[in-house]
């Protein structure tokens, strides 16, 4: 093991350093920071442009200015943008974060979304939701990322800003919802043509109830869950939550979920009280969920039984969605301050930037603002990476679906709950391994058209912009970080796999 | 791939399987493909696609100096025909417009009166180019470099995985930007061929895996006992045998190559005027969407109609490939031959 860590330890870093050579030689015959001197009609034309030469060290040999560049990484210092003077560390700081915060909850979404659904269609092969999803995953692979994204902005931030202007819902709505809510969960469910039915029914009359009680309370001017909604979510998750996980027929998880749903109904006012006298931040929130986890477990232990700890689980699964309607709750009491603020103008989801300038209203408002200028690249960045999380987990599934210990499963007797969630979810996750840590990487360094179109500052915005401006530094100091991210996420894509898998054998 | 046809004496083989066999029997690895990818819907429908819009492309406005049916250049600038360059394109009146008519500007014109049709068609040309020249360049380097990798092993396959390595290092995408930065100006066709040499490496690690395979066969060990080069080895018996797997992977890497290409355009980094792409289109005409959306739609939805119809291409040749794909029947569709059946026994 010791043998290995270190030879791809030295592997990796002969990789960094051969590709940043090679990046710079690239990057420095691709850009010239003499362009806009040669275009101008400048007296001492020849002057400005020696004189940059020498400042830029133009006339060293490209390899020894890799050297130079190279001899500073040591000391921290990745050189600077000459145009603005800024040191690249300092640029890089603040990108980074701007990138971890757009792309964290996009590749989450994705990932979750893409793997429920790829089971989902390879679980009905074959079947009308198994067709059309594979036809909606194609066309997403077709779509120019930059051509949604323009459309995204036209029709879910300007069409619906309109819309939040003067909301009321059309009669068109109510059957759209109906019959969309209806058709695919009935088509995701499948069986005989009586559940079918039945199932269509279900889902129309729960989606007709979502809309009339939009409709109703004028969810888009004041929105918000209340107790009853709090209430109504909170039991239905912790009913799916035991149904996924251990399965309705056991009694003590089913009740430890809905103890901790009721919990969290009785938390209702007093939490109203704790917002409103604490200063909230980050931390508190994180804080928060931690002990959401906490409570759930020892709700869990409480109820105990012979399996506790399978029940504690399923308690704290259901915690943290039921902690979550609370938080959101809290959060969208705030909307119409949001709205009618100065800055806000009653147009809440924004085009571009990261967040509205100048405005600082206290954490909640503040919360909503990012969460304005997240919709739009994030629902960008989960409909590119949607479709191939949806295809690999339905390929794995299937190759998982075929193989003997699923025969065995099932001519055991195991409840067809037991036989997806124990033994086909979790194997086919293991392919999934090695592609979501380089998937990941990928995404924090190559969101580079989303963060260019929606004006993110992030490191794919650092990236173009510097190397549109011919400013050599930010370029290889991302190409730096992303080779160094590369790497990392190969070794533990690989290191997952091996761990996942006990066929393989990390000796190599 | 050769065809072992198992001895059809085996006592427990499926029926399903014996007359999968004798649907195929007689015909050549090469048939049974073409037959297969015929049968697919999706890729005749996306073939056919494509084949018109290249058609349409390719002579409307022409190829070079020879010139095509439609009356204007992409770069020719008129006076608007209609108020505000709107299109002239008209829908039939079923489908709610005012009568078919294709008009003098179909695709509306831009502010500067230049002809989004003709201008729509260069670029579709461009994107078709870059389309094939990526995937010619592509599939020639993946298929030398994984052949000799797979073929020689040892020495020659760690340098050239490593070398390969490097270069998956870096996103697509960035690394195309600054190779195309360096060649963009130079024309489409250097952006293409500059492009196709950094994508092959997916296609080149596919061929070594089938090469590391193929070379234990027996054929391969005849083939040297015989006499013949490595070289001849390689061409004539182990890549026929691994076409499989290059096609698939050519034709889907040629559909992320049209999106590639665009991208980089719209980035800026791509095709430089006078050349005309049409992820340049969008990014030139992005912020008149609200005032001239056609100037938008048109090139957006011909990437779309072209990486689609290489998808589903893709899709086809895929499974026309792979052996274990077999055309299964519903459970709703067995159901009733079910009952079909035991209604005749009744």
């Amino acid at each position: 093991m010791f043998m290995f860590l270190t030879r791809r330890l030295l592997t990796s870093a002969l990789v960094v350093l051969i590709s940043t050579l090679v990046m710079y030689v690239l990057v420095s015959i691709a850009i010239d920071p003499l362009e806009d001197l040669r275009a101008s009609t400048d007296p001492n034309k020849e002057a400005l442009i020696a004189s940059r030469t020498n400042a830029l060290d133009l006339n060293t040999p490209v390899l020894l200015r890799y050297l130079d560049w190279l001899s500073g990484i040591p000391r921290g210092y990745l050189g600077v943008n000459w145009q603005t003077n800024q040191q690249v560390t300092e640029l890089l700081s603040g990108a980074v974060t701007t990138t971890l915060q757009l792309v964290t909850v996009a590749a989450l979404l994705a990932i979750m979304l893409g793997v429920f659904v790829g089971i989902v269609s390879a679980l009905r092969q074959y079947s009308g939701f198994d067709y059309s999803l594979t036809l909606l995953s194609f066309l997403l692979y077709s779509l120019p990322t930059f051509w949604v994204a323009v459309l995204l902005k036209q029709f879910l931030a300007i069409e619906f800003n309109n819309f939040l202007d003067e909301p009321g819902i059309a009669w068109w709505f109510y059957v759209v919802v109906i019959l969309a809510s209806g058709i695919v969960t009935m088509a995701a469910v499948g069986g005989t043509a009586r559940k079918r039915l039945q199932v269509f029914g279900i889902a129309a009359g729960a989606g007709l109830v979502a809309v009339a009680y939009m409709d109703l309370t004028d969810f888009f001017v004041t929105p918000g869950l209340g107790i009853i909604m709090v209430a109504v979510l909170g039991i239905a998750i912790a009913v799916g939550v035991t149904g996924l996980s251990t399965g309705l027929g056991d009694r003590r998880s089913l009740y430890a979920a809905l103890t901790v749903a009721v919990l969290g109904v009785v938390l209702y006012y007093p939490m109203l009280y704790v917002w409103y006298y604490i200063e909230v931040n980050w931390l508190i929130i994180i804080g928060l969920g931690v002990l959401t986890v906490l409570v759930g477990l020892g709700v869990g232990l409480v109820w105990g039984g012979p399996d506790k700890w399978t029940v504690a689980r399923t308690a704290a699964l259901t915690a943290v969605p039921v902690a979550m309607l609370l938080f959101v709750d809290r959060l969208l009491s705030s909307w119409d301050s949001f709205v009618d603020n100065g800055l806000i103008r009653g147009r809440p989801i924004s085009t571009s930037g990261r967040r509205t300038p100048n405005f600082d209203e206290g954490f909640w408002l503040n919360t909503l603002d990012l969460f304005g200028h997240l919709l739009l690249p994030t629902v960008t960045l989960v409909l590119i990476s949607f479709a191939s999380y949806s295809r690999y987990s339905r390929a794995s599934t299937l190759e998982v679906l075929n193989q003997d210990y699923m025969r065995t499963a099932r001519a055991k007797g195991l409840t067809e709950r037991t036989v997806i969630m124990r033994h086909a979810f979790r194997n086919a996750l293991i392919p999934l391994a090695s592609i979501v840590p380089v998937d990941i990487i990928t995404l924090v360094g190559g969101a580079v058209i989303t963060e260019r179109i929606f004006g993110w500052r992030g490191m794919g915005f650092l990236f173009a912009d510097s190397l549109e401006k011919n400013i050599i530094d930010p370029v290889m100091a991302y190409l730096l970080i992303v080779a160094i991210l590369a790497v990392v996420a190969n070794f533990v894509a690989d290191l997952m796999y091996a761990v996942l898998d006990p066929r393989i054998r990390v000796n190599a | 791939m050769t065809v072992e046809t198992p001895p059809s004496n085996v006592p427990d083989e499926p029926i399903e399987n014996a007359l999968e066999l004798k649907d195929v029997e007689g015909l050549s690895q090469g048939q049974i493909v073409f037959r297969r990818f015929v049968r697919h819907r999706g890729a005749i429908g996306g073939l056919i696609a494509l084949v018109m819009v290249a058609l349409l492309a390719y002579s409307s406005i022409g190829v070079g100096p020879i010139p095509g049916w439609w009356k204007f250049g992409p770069n020719q600038q008129n006076a608007l025909f209609n108020d505000g360059g709107t299109p002239s394109l008209g829908l039939p009146t079923w489908l709610g417009g005012d009568g078919l008519a294709w008009g003098d500007a179909p695709f509306g014109q831009d502010e500067i009166g230049r002809d989004i049709f003709a201008r729509t068609m260069l670029g579709t040309q461009t994107s078709l180019m870059v389309m094939f020249v990526i995937g010619i360049v592509s599939a020639v380097l993946g298929i030398a470099v994984g052949a000799a990798s797979g073929y020689y092993r040892g020495a020659t396959d760690q340098v050239l995985m490593r070398f390969t390595d490097l270069i998956i290092t870096f996103p697509l995408i960035v690394i195309g930007a600054v190779l195309g930065k360096m060649v963009g100006a130079g024309g489409v066709f250097w952006l293409a061929l500059i492009l196709g040499a950094v994508t092959w490496t997916s296609l080149a690690r596919l061929v070594r895996a089938e090469f590391f395979s193929l070379r234990e066969r027996e054929f391969v060990d005849a083939a040297r006992v015989a006499g013949a080069s490595d070289l001849r080895i390689i061409v004539k018996h182990m890549i026929p045998n691994a076409m499989g797997v290059i096609i698939v992977n050519t034709t889907l890497l040629m559909s992320a190559a049209v999106i590639l290409e665009a991208s980089l355009s719209y980035l800026g980094f791509g095709i430089q005027s006078p050349d005309v792409s049409l992820g340049k289109m969008v990014a030139d005409y992005e912020s008149a969407f609200r005032t001239r959306p056609w100037l938008f739609w048109w090139p957006g939805f011909f990437v779309i109609v072209i990486a689609l119809s290489v998808n589903f291409i893709g899709d086809g040749v895929r499974d026309a490939f792979d052996p274990r794909q077999k055309k299964v029947p519903s459970a709703r569709a067995m159901a009733r031959a079910a009952g079909r059946q035991t209604k005749a026994a009744k």
